[in-house]
């Protein structure tokens, strides 16, 4: 596979955090349950030298659809919300094949921090009716939330746990060009 | 000062557990304070439809209480594998209503005493289980005081080695509190 970094005049990429969504999805008894963050923030600098991911969601501002279990995931048991009360992410090593994106960074999860690649497709440049330069990156990554010390389980009566230990994290990121 | 609140799990006059909470506040490093809660037999039974805004009295002391402290230390005795129903009891009354519940993030510890050789492990591994359920932040340490009735003689400890433990235990609830402290300073800033 042919591959190349993003490469472009230098330009900073400003996440649109209103029209982008960050979220995980995680095996859950019987299928998938999925959850969100609704605070984030991302950057897309691209350099001379590639392109440069970061980003970080706010663990207080975790959306499920009952407070007591968006209370429970900001527990101890969890991912301790006090403590540690962001998750982070940066690579710097984005790579582009047509419209399909690999990403290799690293990221921070309960203050441990651990390799991840990440894998999607990008989409853009457009102009919007704004006059704004936009991208997208459609991006996914699965970790092993045992890694990061978020290892909650309850056992099932006839054997196995509730709760599964890869999650996938996704993201729908949309980007604007920032002026320069 | 940090101020632990210590509650026994046994309401007799000569518990075990409530002689090392009395154990634990003569030892307390400096810097550490134990207020000895007794309202534990004043709690009623648990239910729903008596809490919120007139819960009863009992109740609204214990959960002051405890949100009025930096740390809470448990002592449990083991009944039937398990931790008192009592105890049980005051910790279900205090995780009500969960999202704000006392016990939420508090740093908490469990130790436990038994006369048999076991020194109520399982009942503090029962407490612990259920304290995490509430979203206290808890201390992964325990402390087994087994044969009880040799360490402990008119209600008073009298083995050092277990007296040096509840006083280890105390400083890492303590390292605990301030590094919750440390978090809540930098949330803050």
């Amino acid at each position: 596979m042919s591959t190349s970094t993003i490469a472009a005049p230098p330009s900073t990429w400003r996440l649109d955090d209103t029209h982008s969504s960050v979220g995980f999805q995680i095996p859950y008894l019987a299928n998938a349950f999925k959850g969100a963050f609704r605070e984030f923030e991302g950057t897309l600098d691209v350099t001379d030298a590639g392109a440069k991911l970061s980003g970080a969601a706010k663990v207080a501002s975790i959306d499920v659809k009952d407070e007591n279990l968006a209370a429970h995931l900001q527990s101890p048991d969890f991912f301790d919300a006090e403590q540690y009360p962001e998750l982070r992410f940066a690579a710097d090593r984005v790579a582009l094949d047509g419209e399909s994106v690999e990403v290799d960074g690293e990221v921070t999860i309960k203050g441990v921090t651990r390799p991840v690649e990440a894998t999607g497709t990008a989409t853009g440049p457009l102009t919007d009716p704004h006059g704004n330069e936009r991208i997208g990156l459609t991006l996914s990554a699965t970790v092993d939330r045992t890694a990061f010390g978020v290892s909650w389980n309850a056992e099932l009566p006839g054997g196995g746990q509730a709760l599964g230990n890869e999650v996938t994290i996704l993201a729908e990121l949309y980007f604007v060009k920032a002026e320069q | 000062m940090t101020k632990v609140l210590a509650i026994s799990g046994s309401l007799r006059r000569d518990s075990h557990n409530t002689a090392l909470l009395r154990a634990a506040a003569e030892r307390a490093p400096s810097g550490v304070e134990l207020e000895l809660w007794d309202g534990l037999k004043a709690v009623p039974p648990y239910d729903e439809d008596d809490d919120g805004d007139l819960a009863p009295a009992a109740v609204t002391a214990l959960r002051s209480a405890v949100a009025g402290a930096d740390a809470v230390l448990f002592a449990t005795p083991e009944y039937n594998h398990s931790i008192p129903g009592v105890l049980k009891n005051a910790v279900d009354w205090l995780s009500r209503p969960f999202t704000t519940n006392p016990l939420r993030n508090k740093p908490v510890a469990v130790v436990g005493a038994s006369t048999g050789v076991f020194g109520a492990v399982w009942a503090q591994a029962e407490l612990r289980k259920v304290l995490a359920a509430t979203g206290a932040r808890i201390l992964d340490r325990e402390l087994a005081v087994g044969q009880a009735a040799d360490r402990i003689d008119g209600g008073r400890l009298t083995d050092d080695e277990t007296a040096d433990a509840l006083a280890d235990v105390l400083r890492e609830l303590e390292a605990i509190v301030h590094a919750r402290e440390a978090a809540l300073t930098r949330a803050a800033a």
